[in-house]
């Protein structure tokens, strides 16, 4: 006679309670397993959108002085040269990479008689692993030699070599021509998507050539901005509160003044982005466990009526020798085998509804920013501990007030 | 050895206070036969009861085997009902849901009892108390003689030294009841202590002292030279 048998006794005596019991463990759980899971697919639709940025760099770039200085007046324009990168590079011990960039604007670049609008930069090597420019099969990013010997190479947006050499065509080796100089495409970068993929600011419109080739061509001796990682995440800081205190002991501003550089932390933002995420998952969590909750009430509520219509029965186990602890025992198992049976059916639901989310043909732009819901490992461990943790409260309850039923009072209870 | 010393239940009903149980002072040795007689309310249920564990003093003291059985708790109690007690209650008091061999079986859970073992032993003594072929029954499926056989099977299943019967026959028709006498009149015979209120004038035949509860109080306790020698 073990708490099981009992158990499916009390199935077969109260079919519909149990039944509707066991619907709402069911539904509590298919929510939160549902909330999770659309969490989690938002939070790896996020992360994967935000690839496209890069990771783990700090833009900077020059600006107006805010602050007088020395002497001087507010509003003074401050310029960098290429010296400063070398000096920033032997001075600031936290920077791993680094390199100036220029961005030139639309521009044409010739094929044949075929002419196509592309978005120019110059940029250093670092910048292809900085700003995840990966290349096709076949192709590589602009390297050191290039830059060195302002080589004529140029490495292809996905989108400018659609338009110039045909979709998915392998155009490296291949010979463009830009403002009558010939260049020979060393790669083309693969498709972004999110961030680097939509309409505005794709990285597939872009033509990048080496920095040091690029200011040739312009003639610039000023830099316009510079990209660099910190050794750690951690040091990204540190890093360019060095780089402002160089800078302004150069350019003679207020090392506090913090409009003469203008920055952008992408991995502190990245930081942010990822708190928001993991905080609306949270929140989605939650929202699912309170259905749960409820219904773990319910629970014990059944459970309380159940003891209560058994106090005869607990009675007369009391009378033959059933330990207090064993009552306990009795009704928590119950409880428990509700929840799990409930939760089961509950996770199966959630399950295969995300499945049928899943394959559905949306291709809305909605979609890509939403995700698909997806359920880890992770999530059904989260599940299944909250579920046992409210089944198990569900029957403690219950089932101490059962321990506690008077046998002599159980046994005369009609 | 039971003894009780000026044992007094009472129950707090709201305001008033009813005393089931007043300075009761009683010994019963090891294999005595008593029989426990009294008019409807005069506390024999309540004796029984303190006996078997199930409750305890509100005053005096219960020394079971040199045990004072007042200070124990309540997981100690249900171990003395499980290991030295065997109960039969007037309305059988047997699960609905379990057959007959499962309800036999229950004491053995609680003791402890192998899986193997205690399907072994609940046949048996379904055996001896004749219900060898109904094993799988379940009390619905039994009649009323049926039913208080199986509960006397499940009252010997860890072998206790005291079997407490509280009206036994009370609800059963005179032949069943007959029946019941003879297995109590057997059990009598293999040395168990036996204590049974009734009302049945053949089981007080039966016992060697009869003990008359009044309002609580012990009338009389008196031997009965009549009763066969076994
Ligand atoms: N749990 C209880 N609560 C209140 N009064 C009780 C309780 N049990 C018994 N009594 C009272 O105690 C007295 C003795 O009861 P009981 O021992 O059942 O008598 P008997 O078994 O001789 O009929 C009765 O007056 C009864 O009403
Ligand atoms: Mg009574």
């Amino acid at each position: 006679m073990s708490a099981f048998i009992e158990y499916f006794y009390e199935i077969k005596k109260e079919k519909l309670r149990m039944l509707l019991t066991m619907l709402g463990v069911c539904w509590g759980m298919t929510n939160i397993v549902l909330m999770l899971s659309v969490g989690e697919g938002l939070y790896r639709q996020f992360t994967r959108s935000f690839r496209g940025m890069g990771e783990g760099f700090v833009v900077f770039w020059a600006q107006q002085t805010s602050k007088p200085f020395a002497g001087l007046g507010i509003g003074r324009r401050i310029r960098l040269s290429e010296e400063d990168l070398g000096l920033i590079r032997s001075r600031v011990p936290e920077i791993a990479k680094i390199s100036a960039e220029i961005e030139v604007g639309e521009q044409e670049l010739k094929l044949a008689r075929s002419t196509v609008m592309a978005s120019l930069c110059g940029y250093g090597p670092a910048y292809g692993e900085m700003r995840f420019f990966f290349p096709e099969a076949g192709g590589r990013f602009i390297n050191d030699v290039d830059e060195q010997q302002k080589r004529r190479v140029i490495f292809l947006g996905n989108n400018v070599r659609d338009k110039l050499f045909g979709t998915g065509v392998d155009p490296v080796g291949r010979i463009l021509l830009f403002r009558g100089i010939p260049f020979t495409v060393i790669g083309v970068m693969v498709k972004k998507y999110g961030v680097g993929g939509g309409e505005h600011g794709n990285d597939g419109d872009l033509a990048i050539i080496p920095y040091s080739t690029c200011r040739t061509i312009f003639h610039r001796d000023w830099v316009g901005a510079v990209m660099f990682s910190p050794r750690t995440p951690g040091e990204a800081e540190a890093a360019f509160k060095g780089i402002r205190a160089l800078l302004a002991a150069k350019y003679r501003f207020d090392p506090t003044d913090e409009a003469a550089l203008g920055h952008f932390n992408a991995i502190e933002m990245a930081g942010t982005l990822n708190n928001v995420f993991r905080g609306i998952q949270l929140f989605l969590g939650l929202v699912g466990a309170l259905t749960l909750i409820i219904a773990g009430i319910g629970v014990a509520n059944i459970m309380y009526v159940t003891v209560r219509e058994r106090t005869r029965e607990i009675g007369i186990k009391m009378a033959v020798g059933a330990r207090p602890g064993y009552i306990i025992g009795q009704f928590v198992t119950e409880a428990l085998l509700t929840t799990i049976v409930g939760g089961a059916f509950g996770v199966a639901l959630a399950l295969g509804m995300i499945k049928g989310i899943r394959s559905l043909p949306i291709q809305h732009e909605v979609m890509e920013y939403l995700g698909k819901p997806v359920f880890s490992a992770m999530l059904a461990l989260i599940c299944t501990t909250i579920l046992t943790f409210i089944g198990l409260l569900a029957g403690v309850f219950p089932a101490r007030r059962a321990s506690r039923v008077d046998p002599v009072e159980a046994l005369r209870y009609e | 050895m039971i003894v009780f010393d000026q044992v007094s239940k009472e129950y707090n009903m709201g305001a008033v206070k009813v005393t089931a149980l007043d300075e009761v002072s009683l010994r019963i040795a090891p294999g005595e036969f008593v029989a426990v007689l009294g008019p409807s309310g005069s506390g024999k249920s309540t004796l029984m009861n303190l006996i078997g564990c199930l409750d305890t003093p509100s005053h005096g003291s219960y020394m079971l085997d040199g045990e004072p059985v007042g200070r124990l708790k309540r997981k100690e109690l249900a171990a003395i009902r499980n290991r030295k007690i065997g109960f039969v209650f007037q309305n059988f008091n047997l699960l609905a849901y379990a057959t007959a061999v499962e309800n036999v079986e229950l004491p053995m859970i609680y003791g402890k009892v192998s899986t193997g073992e205690r399907k072994r032993r609940a046949k048996e003594l379904l055996e001896i108390v004749g219900l060898g072929k109904r094993g799988s029954h379940r009390p619905s499926e039994l009649s009323g003689g049926e039913r208080q056989r199986v509960a006397i099977a499940r009252s010997l299943a860890n072998q206790p030294e005291i079997i407490l019967a509280d009206e036994p026959t009370g609800n059963l028709d005179s032949k069943s009841g007959g029946e019941i006498v003879d297995l109590f009149g057997n059990l009598h015979t293999q040395g168990k202590t036996l204590i049974i209120v009734t009302h049945d004038d053949r089981i007080a035949a039966h016992c060697k002292r009869v003990i008359r509860l009044l309002d609580g109080k012990i009338d009389s306790d008196t031997l009965n030279s009549a009763a066969p020698v076994n």
